[in-house]
């Protein structure tokens, strides 16, 4: 059974306080959204769907949201729409449903113990502003990055991105 | 600086937590942070062995727990210590004070995040809090005594980015006004510079979120709204508190430069590299000189100072 149309799919959104009686469809948040002024977010809308069952796990609007919070921090009605937001992205990774730009980041993560590691590049600014080629970090403690790649694993990171 | 005040931010031990971008891409906004922080004279160690925050858009997105787990392992390291977290980064700021205050408040989910941080005889006690520079200078040493160290007054204009999650989520932060802050126009204005107001000043870059990663003409559609806005207010530089706010609107720059042949050249600069102007640090020792986007006037006004 699709995550979609389970009922786990609502349950998990009820954890947010996104409760579709309390919405009164007022429209601050996609009013307050920066994002929907330049692109084809619709917060309200998204989560309407979400609420009805409607399917909302490939809709690429989920991903351009910025996570600014003015549509949260705003709602009268004081719905955790963020929350909600990361609630279902969760689970639309965990479907397997992931761009390949942020599959790499996950990938990086895993590789090295940062979302952005250091480049050739950057090793050189460093040493030209006379600090140390790599930061005292992960990327200077190898024990750190075992322990943090261990952790990974622990929570099953490592599988989840690992299936495509 | 007043005596009352030296003591009470004797009581702030401090680790400085790097994050990704800042040691990785902006080396510079590092180094000028020490530099500060050894002028205010603040107790602060390198937090030694942390790992990414992790990313909130992106990482929060696909894994609570996984996000939980790796957030608290870097709270840990700074509990061996006993000092508080200094972030220099709004994400890195969000993620671990976000999951700090969660994992304090909720007893089952302390538990469950210490089954998985057993696996590497670690465990999370909530012992400790995590500051963020702009809100920790502005409470702890406040800004009439960043005042009085300042030796090369900034006669300049700027527009000030807060970033959103230095801010927001509201009630997991400093509690201070979201919709119109004051807080870090005064830091600011405490270089001597003067903090011009300008349209959509609390708006988004457009980075965060993951959609800077992923959906970079879209994130690009808002940093172009708001460049435009700062541009139309006449402003000598941007000055922000997060690196990633300062990437996509430093590297926002030259890639709407390349894409429509525009003319964008706004210097952009974190706190600790404008107040490092005025503490006396040149362009080139603060790293200014090696942002993506270049203004040798802006340059040339800085040195030419007296």
């Amino acid at each position: 059974m699709s995550a979609t149309n389970g009922s786990t799919f609502l349950s998990r959104l009820d954890k947010t306080g996104t409760d579709i009686l309390k919405c009164m469809h007022c429209g601050v948040c996609t009013g307050s959204c920066p994002s929907g002024r330049h692109t084809s977010l619709n917060v309200r809308n998204l989560l309407r769907k979400a609420r009805k069952g409607e399917s909302v796990l490939s809709d690429e609007t989920l991903w351009t949201c910025t996570t600014c919070y003015n549509c949260q921090e705003r709602c009268p009605r004081g719905i955790n729409i963020v929350d909600a937001i990361f609630e279902i992205r969760a689970i639309a990774v965990h479907e397997g449903i992931i761009l390949p730009e942020h599959h790499t980041v996950g990938k990086l993560l895993i590789e090295h113990g940062h979302a952005v590691p250091i480049n050739a590049e950057n090793k050189a600014k460093r040493e030209a502003l006379g600090m140390d080629a790599l930061p005292p970090t992960v990327h200077s403690f190898p024990d750190a990055l075992s322990e943090v790649r261990k952790l990974l694993a622990n929570c099953k990171f490592d599988e989840l991105i690992s299936n495509e | 600086m007043s005596e009352s005040a030296r003591k009470e931010h004797e009581m702030n031990k401090m680790s400085l937590f790097l994050g990704c971008v800042i040691p990785n891409r902006y080396p510079g906004i590092e180094k000028s942070t020490k530099l500060c922080l050894e002028k205010l004279d603040i107790d602060c160690v390198d937090l030694e062995g942390a790992s990414c925050c992790p990313a909130p858009g992106i990482l929060r997105s696909f894994d609570k727990t996984t996000w939980l787990a790796l957030s608290s392992r870097n709270i840990t390291l700074t509990e061996d210590l006993g000092r508080d977290i200094l972030t220099i980064c709004n994400g890195c700021y969000g993620s671990l004070s976000d999951a700090n205050n969660e994992l304090k408040a909720d007893e089952d989910l302390k538990e469950s995040v210490n089954s998985h941080l057993a696996a590497v005889d670690r465990e999370f006690k909530g012992t400790q809090d995590i500051r963020h520079i702009t809100e920790f200078l502005y409470q702890e040493i406040e800004p009439g005594n960043i005042r009085e160290l300042v030796t090369q007054p900034l006669e300049i204009r700027v527009a000030v980015h807060y970033g959103c999650h230095l801010l927001k989520p509201s009630k997991e932060r400093t509690g201070m006004s979201v919709e119109r802050p004051s807080f870090f126009d005064e830091l600011v204005e405490a270089t001597g510079a003067v903090s011009v107001d300008y349209q959509d000043k609390m708006e988004c870059c457009g980075a965060g979120g993951g959609v800077r990663s992923a959906l970079s003409d879209e994130a690009l559609a808002l940093t172009e709204h708001k460049l435009s806005m700062i541009e139309a207010a006449g402003v000598d530089c941007i000055v922000n508190a997060c690196p990633f706010c300062h990437m996509q609107l430093d590297v926002g720059q030259t890639d709407l430069n390349e894409r429509d042949g525009t003319e964008h050249s706004i210097p952009v600069l974190h706190y600790t590299q404008l107040l490092g102007l005025a503490f006396g640090y040149t362009v080139e020792e603060l790293g200014i000189d090696l942002n993506s986007t270049l203004n040798k006037a802006f340059f040339e006004m800085i040195e030419e100072r007296p």
